[in-house]
Formats: C-alpha cells, structure tokens, sequence
C-alpha cells in the first residue's frame, strides 16, 4: 500500500472519530445540563442513592434499611427522633404520661391530619396495632408489637383484640399498656412496624390483614408523614415532595427527595463523582481507605449498631469445649483485622455489644492473648494444635467476608497450629445452612433494631430464635429478666455486664469488629447528624442557602 | 409460509411446557427459600406468608395451578415486591429493555455492517487490518470494563451524560454504545467474512467483467447475500439484547428486564423468576423464527421446508 493509501485511511478515521464525537456531544443536549446535585442543593431537593428498590412502604410488611429510608419521609409515629441523639420526641402525640410502675402509657395526639384531610385518631393507632398483629398478614415484626399486653396472645389466636393492651381513650387520646416496664419503650414506638396506617384506605383495596392489598401504591397511598408520594418508577426513582398538611410543615425546608435504587456499589459512587447524587448508600470497601487518606470532606464515618462477629456452632466437637472456643477467640489480632484487613475504620470487637449503646458500654473482659490461648488449647486435649480435627469458617460470598476469613485461617495457622478451611455460599444457601446449625463457624452480622443493649444481648439467650450457636444458659437468661425488671439504670447496666462476663467465658461466639456506616454525603448538606442507626430524620436537613 | 409458522409455532408449545416444568423443578430443589433471612421468622409468620401464596400444597399442585393462571395471563404475585404483580413487573421493564436493544442493535449494525464492508472491499491491506484489529479490541473489553470507561470520560470529566439513569433521551446513549459496540465488534467479522464469501463467487466476477461499478456490485449484488451469517447470529443474539443485560443495567442503574432474571434467583422469587425464564424462552422461539424467515428472504436456495 502506497502513502497515498494510507493517508487517506488515516484522514478517513479521524474524520469518522470527529463526526462521533460531534454526534454524542450533540445527543447529550449540549453539555449544559445543570448537574441535578447543584440543582438539589438550590431548589432545596436532595437526591438520595438508596441501595436498592424498595420491596414496598407499607410498614407492617418491610423489614429493610432502604424501605424504612422512604417510609421515614412518609409516616410518622406516636414519637419522633432527635436527630442528633436519636432520643425520643415528641411525633403525633404532643405529649404522654406514664404509670407509676411505669406499665401503662397514655399519649396525646395533637391535631394532626392524614395527607388526604382526615384527622388523625387514637383510633386508627389501634386498629393499625391491630392490623400489625393479625395472624394472617403475615408481618414480620409481629414480635415488636409483643410488648403490648396479650399482643403475642392475639397474635397466637388465643385471645380477642379487645384484650390486648391498646385502647383509644378518646378520639386524641391512646393508652397502651405494655407487659413489664420497658425504659427503651419509647424508642421503640421508632420502629415502623409501630407506624400507622391509614385504615380506610387499607379497607378500600381490600382485606385488613391481607399481604397482597394494594392500599400502599403511588396512586393509593395515604401517609402522615413530612412528605408525600410525587412518583414511583420501580427500579428508577421513588419521588417525594412536601407534604403541606404535615403538622411541623414549617420546619420542612426540604421541598422534596428523589430516591434511587442504585444497587452497584460502583455506580452509586460514580453518580456521586458525575455530580447526580449528594449522598450514596454505601462506599465500594475498596476505595474507603483512599478517601479517607485524602481526608475527603464528603465522605462520612461513623459507628453504627451492629457487630460482626462469627458464631460458633457449640454442639460439634471439639466446639463443645469452651476452653476451644476461648482459644480461639484469644488468639486473633483485631486490631490489625481493622487496620489492614477490613480498613473501613471499624472498631475492634472484644463484646457484643458495641460501646455507648443508650449509655451502655461493655468492659473490655479480655484481649488478645496467644500464650494464654495455646495452653487453653493443650488443656483441651490439643497442645500445639496437634490431633486438631478439619472444621471450616462458613460465610457468604462476598470479597470481604472472604479476606477477614483469610486473615484469621492464617491467626489460627500461626499462633495455635490448627488448620481451618474457608467455606463461602450463595447467600440463602448460607441462611439455611446457619438455621440448621450445618456449620462449625459462621460468619454472622447483626444489625440492632433499637438503641439499646438487649437487642443485641437478646441474640444469646437461649429462646432466641436467632442464636445458632447451641448454646444457652439459664443463668444469663435470668440476668436480662432481672435486667428487665431493674428499678435503676445502674442496676439495669450491672445485669448486663454480668451477661456480658458470661458471654465472654462461654464464648459461644467470636466478636470481630463494631460495623461503621461509611457513604459519600455532599458537604452542602446541613442538619445531618451522624447516630448509631443511621437514622436521619428528614425534616431537620436542609442545603445551606 | 403460514403452514412453516404453524409448525414451528405448535413445535414451541412443547418446548416452552419442558421449560417451564424444568425451571419450576430446579427453583424448588435451590436451597434456601423466599423468606430466609438473617433474622429468623417466627414459625407462625411464615406458615401464614406461605398459606397465603399456596406454598403449602404440594409441588405438583402448586405447578398445575401457576400453569393454569399463567394460560389466562396471570404469572402470580412477586414475594420481594408484595404489592406488584410478576406481570406488572415484566409489564413495566420489558419495554425499557426493548428499547436499549434497539438503540443497542442500531449502533451494532451502523458501525459494524459499515466496518465490516469497509474490511470487506480491500481485504488484507490496512483497510482491513484497521477495522478488524478494532472490532478484535471490541470483542475483548467485556461490558463491565467498557461502561465504566465510558462513564469516566462522558460523564465524570466532560460531563456530557448522566452517569446512571433512565430519565432523559440522552440516558440512553452510553449503555446503547456499550451494549451497541460490543454487538458490532461481531456483527463487523461476520459482515466481513459473509461478504468475502460472496464476492468470491463467480456472478460477481461476471458482474465485474461486464464493467459493473463496483459500489453497485457491493451494494446491488453482493450486500444481500453477505448479510445471511449476520442474519442468523441476529436471532438469539437479539433476544439477548431485547432481554436486557444484567451488567448493562445495574452498572448504568436501568430498569429493564436483565437484572429481574439476577435478582430474582438471588431472591428465590419463585414466580417472578418462571415468569422472566417464560419471557426469555417466547423470545428466543420469536426471534429465531423471524431470523429464519428472513434467512429463506435472502437466500433464495433455502425454502419454507
């Protein structure tokens, strides 16, 4: 081929690059659309990345962070958060009072309207209570709704709702009695599973306690909350916009909040960068150090409620020996699991229970200790880890369950000789295999529902349905009765803490590190507050003018 | 030609039965089911999640009874979604994807017919090399690398498009390249090599010596022959495209079809996955069917038989 040729290949090329080029720059409208970031942060509309789609908003029937992240915006409970400390104020109900043996509460609900013009009752709080607890919805957190008198009796079928411990007194006026005294009861009236609903609405689609009544659909919907439904695009975007007839309306300086389920952790990242979001759901693990080293002002650490740890299937041997299970707990390096492994600035566990939790802190009952862990050990019948039989770490597949599993398997190599293989399974084959306790050690995250010790204390116990560990201890059981029924919060924390030496000894499990909520939020935002739940009422954010 | 749809429509009436008794049998036999999750359920709360859907009966009669609503149109409720429909589901994603995969189809063919013929006319000079050696380099950058680099020049230095999306006209151009580009990479080889053949043959040599022009010859007398290899790989490959790509959508945060197949194994969303599986296969027997009509149209050796 001459020069001739080639030139003209060349010049033909770059002639098809330009007009491409020219061709995408003119789809895109000219490059001069305003970046809905910037945009949001003018009109006063915040653009949300919100993990995934939300399987719906009725409250009796979500369980997830991304459905309560919506329905936040939508209804309202008896009580609301201060959104610095989570303490409980005052939502529907202006003001209560509480029985002397601190059983019986009776809330006054301010005049409050349903987004349609219908007050707000005593009334529907107790049929909506009624609704969460019927048999055949089917709701989840039926057992939040325990607390109530005779509510799991209902539930059970054995008694009628008349009997339970709810009652409108009058139209504005609602009394709830609850079983034994409750000091975290009115952080938990928080959870959405105590929400209202709007029973008309629910009545019009269908049955009360039916799971497919479509009541709570974007043209059906009928909320209480700072803002109300302005679209939803499944799979696109939940749209909100003020709601005008909330009762706090002149607080709201938000004027809506777009939702998107963006799922990859990657893409949300990049519509933070590309200017489309002002906050992410959550940080890709790999890139947390690297904002952190360039000391990012959008990027937010915080603790959060919940602990990693792995459960130790106690039934099989050698697990059954809890000078094993000690051995093995003494003999990991947390804090470099933290530092180098996980790297997201997580705290190193030694409890539970993660610290200043409602002004609860566990003690430090041990720490890393591989001389004290090897003769633990050789006690047990296996001096230098010799005659140790095979047993595996189970997790779920994911890259970093993976990468913590790797650096204790070597731990474990190294200061006590035992050999550990890694087991990793597709997420409900990892959900059957811990219900049915097929595992010798699991990987286990647990997310509190409320701030306070015994949600993460009740894991333990041996009626809970969630300890998969086979272990349980009558002893420990009665301390968080008696902690139930402490006259004094001292009294009550000291219960705890002898829990929480019983745990320690026992080592059902192996604590790993306290989680942190680590997302990207637009430095522009005001009135966010980091807390323990990530919970971030929305009627106090705003955009700084 | 109608007796040639009417065969191959009453053959599909099998197929679709095994696939669908197939999936049912595999979806059951998974470990782990809807409902597991990290908190336990209550045995009470389940029993009645289960009586409600009619996960109770027995899984023949739970499969005679999906087949009988699915006749009269109804897939069943989704378990993830409680409050949509698996019809409305697919109802409302299907179209998006359809309209990527033509967007998408549309950049395979513009760029890859053009390279491809380009190639095709001066083969093994620097006409060809270039185009080729491209498309090769199209063929090897998977998607998940080729959306991302697109968005990081496009959306994060120059700004142009949204990163993620599906909201304006111009949200469709990213994910219609990358679905597009790595189509036309293929469509380009096959366009080559379908033409190389064809111009081969001896009537375009008797086209050539009778001093036809040779943007005639290309166009008038070789281009239809040459396309049957592109023809045939468009069927299945095009019911990939219109049923959307699981990578495609959640790297650009679409809402097509593609991530329901993912998400709803992932979720064990019983009907929402024989419902996506069911969209699929009709799909492909479509598809396959239309390729194989336009095949017969191009090729005037092949028959109706």
């Amino acid at each position: 081929m001459n020069l001739k040729e080639t030139l003209k290949v060349l010049l033909g090329g770059s002639l098809f690059f330009a007009v491409s080029i020219l061709l995408l720059y003119v789809l895109s409208g000219f490059g001069d659309r305003p970046r809905l970031a910037d945009d949001g942060a003018k009109r006063q509309i915040l653009h949300i990345a919100n993990g995934s789609e939300p399987s719906g908003i009725d409250t009796h029937l979500t369980t997830g962070v991304t459905e309560h992240a919506i329905q936040m915006a939508l209804t309202e409970g008896l009580v609301s958060e201060d959104p610095v400390n989570l303490d409980p104020v005052p939502g529907i109900a202006h003001s209560w009072d509480t029985s002397e043996d601190g059983t019986v509460y009776t809330f006054h609900l301010r005049d409050a309207l349903w987004s349609n013009g219908d007050p707000i009752t005593a009334q529907d709080f107790v049929l909506s209570f009624k609704r969460a607890l019927s048999p055949k919805l089917g709701n989840e957190y039926t057992y939040m709704l325990y607390y109530l008198v005779n509510g799991e009796a209902f539930f059970k079928g054995e008694v009628e709702f008349n009997e339970v411990g709810a009652k409108a007194l009058d139209d504005k006026t609602l009394q709830l009695t609850i079983n034994e005294p409750t000091p975290f009861f009115l952080s938990l009236l928080n959870h959405h599973s105590w929400y209202p609903v709007h029973v008309a609405t629910v009545l019009e689609n269908g049955d009360l306690d039916s799971r497919s009544n479509k009541w709570a659909r974007e043209d059906t919907f009928v909320g209480n909350g700072p803002f109300v439904i302005d679209e939803w695009k499944v799979n696109n975007v939940f749209s909100v916009r003020k709601n005008p007839l909330y009762w706090d309306a002149d607080r709201v300086k938000l004027q809506g909040i777009r939702f998107y389920p963006l799922e990859s952790l990657d893409t949300e990242e990049r519509a933070f960068r590309a200017g489309q979001v002002h906050k992410t759901d959550k940080l890709p693990l790999p890139k947390i150090p690297f904002y952190i080293e360039r000391n990012d002002p959008n990027l937010l650490l915080a603790p959060y409620l919940g602990s990693y740890h792995y459960s130790i299937n106690t039934t099989r041997p050698p697990f059954n020996d809890k000078r094993v299970r000690q051995a093995l707990s003494l003999s990991i390096d947390r804090e470099s699991i933290v530092k180098n492994v996980s790297r997201a600035g997580e705290q190193a566990a030694y409890s539970i229970v993660p610290p200043d939790c409602a002004g609860y802190t566990p003690r430090q009952l041990f720490e890393k200790d591989i001389v004290k862990a090897q003769r633990l050990l050789a006690e047990a019948g296996f001096p230098g880890g010799e005659g140790f039989p095979e047993f595996n770490i189970l997790y779920n597949t994911l890259e970093s369950h993976k990468s913590i599993a790797e650096a204790i398997q070597q731990m474990w190599r190294k200061n006590l000789g035992i050999d550990v293989g890694l087991e990793n399974q597709e997420w409900k084959v990892y959900l059957t295999s811990k219900m049915n306790m097929d595992y010798d050690i699991a990987r286990y995250g647990w997310i509190g529902d409320y701030v306070d010790p015994t949600t993460f204390l009740g894991l333990y116990t041996s009626y809970s349905g969630n300890n998969n560990s086979g272990w349980g201890s009558q002893e420990y059981d009665d301390l968080l009765a008696k902690a139930a029924k402490a006259k004094s919060l001292e009294e009550r924390m000291e219960y705890f803490h002898q829990a929480e030496k019983i745990l320690a000894d026992e080592s059902p499990f192996i604590p790993i590190y306290y989680y942190m909520s680590s997302y990207l939020l637009d430095s522009r935002i005001k009135g966010w507050y980091p807390n323990l739940l990530d919970h971030h009422p929305y009627k106090y954010v705003y955009f700084e003018e | 030609m109608i007796r040639f749809i009417l065969i191959r429509l009453l053959q599909a009436i099998p197929v679709l039965l095994i696939i669908s008794v197939v999936t049912f049998a595999m979806v059951r036999t998974a470990p782990g089911g809807p409902f597991d999750q990290e908190v336990k359920m209550q045995d009470e709360v389940k029993a009645a999640i289960e009586a409600h859907y009619g996960l109770d009966k027995s899984a023949i009669e739970q499969y005679f009874v999906w087949l009988g609503n699915a006749l009269q149109g109804d897939l069943g409720p989704s378990f993830k979604y409680p409050n949509r429909s698996v019809h409305e589901l697919i109802g409302d994603a299907f179209p998006v994807s359809l309209e990527l995969g033509i967007w998408a189809m549309l950049v395979a063919l513009t760029l890859g017919v053009g390279a491809g013929l380009i190639a095709s006319t001066r083969p093994n000079t620097s006409r060809d090399y270039l185009p080729m050696s491209i498309a090769m380099f199209g063929i090897c950058i998977p998607r998940f690398v080729m959306g991302p680099l697109l968005i990081l020049v496009f959306s994060i230095y120059l700004q142009w498009y949204n990163s993620s999306g599906w909201f304006f006209a111009s949200d469709r151009v990213l994910p219609a390249l990358t679905m597009g580009i790595y189509y036309a990479a293929y469509v380009a080889r096959l366009t080559r090599g379908g033409m190389l053949e064809v111009l081969g043959q001896d009537y375009i040599r008797t086209a050539r010596a009778k001093g036809a022009d040779e943007k005639r010859i290309i166009f008038k007398h070789a281009f239809k022959g040459g396309m049957r290899p592109v023809v045939s790989f468009f069927g299945p490959a095009m019911a990939n495209l219109l049923a959307g790509s699981f990578i495609v959508e959640s790297i650009f945060q679409i809402p097509g079809l593609g991530r329901y197949f993912i998400m709803a194994a992932f979720n064990r969303d019983y009907f929402l996955i024989q419902g996506t599986v069911m969209t699929y296969a009709v799909l492909i027997i479509v598809l396959n069917l239309l390729a194989d009509i336009l095949l017969v149209w191009l090729s005037p050796r092949l028959r109706f038989d």
